[in-house]
């Protein structure tokens, strides 16, 4: 128990004097699953949406495929994302691995699925009769689609939410293709188990907490974005459209 | 009266099956158009049709005397999104949008590029004329059926559309609400002038709501006119049974009628 104490110590202490290490490496962490959260979250809300209403031969395929990538460990995505970008690899000619930008890549390859599973859940639990109504009262494809998956927003802030989480926290890709080289792509996670690794468990809890806070600052950001339904419900006067 | 709707030659096929077959019609301006049928007939399907809302094919389709460009049986993508914006269609469920009973009264306007104050404006104003002005901050979710359904009237109404199409909309609720609903859906009918064409299944309402009726049996028509010629020379088997439980329907009522004139005084 005096651990975890020493370890939440050590935290409030790295923060109060602002450690240039940990803000480097929270700062790297927050970019990296930040940015890919964010691309993942581009790519992943339109295809769920698509997958959610189109149908189209091979819909069910496509779908299981998604939802089995959702499961895909990151040790495997950071595996065969540094075997891609080794030198002789079929992107050795990028130069990118063990740089942030390959760290990048193997989160949205985590993060994307998660999200586009979700998303294609949250979209077909919605009335199926509710685009119909949309197109009655004269929305435009596009207005149609926004229309739904703000209809969708709990599930789809939800898929966004789970999409960050698995990214922070994940550790072998990160290890895999960025290599945890200090100041360029240590991330909190990397630095969590190279400290346990060798025994500064103190240091390596205060790290944890300081990885919890900013996992809990994102998702609580998110959560009040997706629970505005229910602020909006006591409200008069609501500013849905605008 | 000419034809605000004029529609030949129209055919819907769902997954292999001819769910309609060589529908004509016209809606004349200014009147209610009533479509009967038992279930499963493909009234909903010829609404949806009539609105530009599934694959049907048509011979031709003209609106307020223009017609439709059609490609292959169908008109274009903008074509459809253009006309859709002159009708509006109240389905049998509410299906309001997660957010306010104003918002969702003004969503329609703000769809078709009204600015938010105005559309505001002009559906709060509607809310009030069907009853629920009251609820207006109220969210979707915390009204009742009957509500609900009147906010979706009112999200209809208030788009002021030439041709107002209603896809059963009362008959989810009870017997009391309905009956305010049709006197009031009726009222502000004849008060806007709007032309409408209502499914229903209901043949006791037709005598009071309808100004023509189109029976609808298996995807076709098979008899037209106005309620009285209808129920009184029936082509087909279903015709009469409607028929028959109209004149019940009737008999059962006059007494009643007679003694709510002869009340109290």
């Amino acid at each position: 128990m005096n651990l975890f104490w020493e370890g939440f110590r050590q935290a409030g202490l790295m923060l109060a004097r602002r450690d240039p290490e940990l803000l480097q490496i929270a700062w790297t962490t927050l970019r990296i699953s930040g940015l890919a959260t964010l691309i993942s979250m581009c790519a992943g809300v339109p295809l769920g949406l698509l997958l959610g209403l189109a149908h189209f031969p091979g819909r069910r395929f496509v779908a299981s495929f998604v939802n089995a990538a959702m499961g895909l460990p990151p040790v495997v995505v950071g595996l065969i994302v540094s075997i891609l970008l080794w030198r002789y690899g079929p992107l050795g000619f990028l130069h990118a691995l063990y740089t942030p930008g390959a760290m990048v890549a193997a989160q949205i390859i985590i993060a994307a699925p998660k999200i586009t599973g979700l998303t294609m859940a949250g979209i077909m639990q919605l009335n199926p009769r509710l685009h119909l109504q949309m197109q009655a009262l004269g929305a435009n494809r596009w207005q149609t689609y926004w229309l739904l998956i703000r209809e969708a927003r709990l599930s789809v802030v939800a898929a966004i939410m789970a999409g960050f989480g698995a990214v922070i926290a994940e550790v072998g890709a990160s290890t895999a293709v960025g290599a945890n080289i200090p100041g360029y792509t240590r991330v909190l996670s990397t630095a969590i188990v190279l400290e346990s690794s060798m025994g500064n468990y103190d240091v390596a809890l205060a790290l944890c907490f300081i990885l919890l806070l900013l996992s809990y600052a994102v998702t609580a950001g998110l959560t009040l974005l997706q629970q505005q339904r229910l602020i909006g419900a006591r409200v008069q006067r609501g500013g849905w459209w605008s | 009266m000419t034809a605000l709707l004029s529609v030949r030659g129209l055919n819907l096929n769902r997954g292999g099956r001819q769910v309609l077959t060589e529908i004509h019609l016209d809606v004349l301006e200014g009147e209610l158009l009533a479509i009967v049928g038992p279930n499963g007939a493909g009234k909903s399907s010829l609404l949806q049709s009539l609105a530009l809302l599934t694959p049907a094919r048509f011979l031709s389709y003209a609106f307020a005397g223009r017609p439709l460009p059609l490609a292959g049986g169908r008109p274009s993508r903008a074509d459809g999104l253009a006309l859709r914006r002159q009708l509006a269609v109240v389905f049998q469920e509410p299906l309001l949008l997660d957010a306010t009973a104003l918002e969702n009264a003004a969503s329609g306007l703000k769809l078709r590029g009204v600015n938010r104050k105005e559309a505001l404006k002009r559906a709060s104003a509607w809310l009030d004329r069907l009853g629920v002005g009251h609820l207006a901050g109220r969210h979707a979710r915390e009204l009742s059926g009957g509500e609900a359904q009147r906010v979706s009237l009112a999200r209809a109404l208030a788009l002021s559309p030439r041709l107002l199409m209603l896809d059963e909309p009362f008959s989810p609720l009870d017997a009391l609400t309905r009956s305010a609903l049709l006197h009031d859906l009726r009222g502000m009918l004849a008060e806007t002038g709007t032309t409408a064409l209502l499914v229903t299944h209901d043949v006791t309402e037709l005598a009071h709501l309808a100004d023509r009726v189109l029976v609808l049996e298996a995807g076709r028509i098979v008899q037209a006119g106005t309620p009285a010629e209808v129920l009184a020379e029936p082509r087909t088997d279903l015709v009469r049974q409607m028929a028959a439980i109209a004149r019940q329907t009737a008999a059962a009522l006059t007494p009643l009628a007679g003694a709510n004139r002869s009340g109290p005084e």
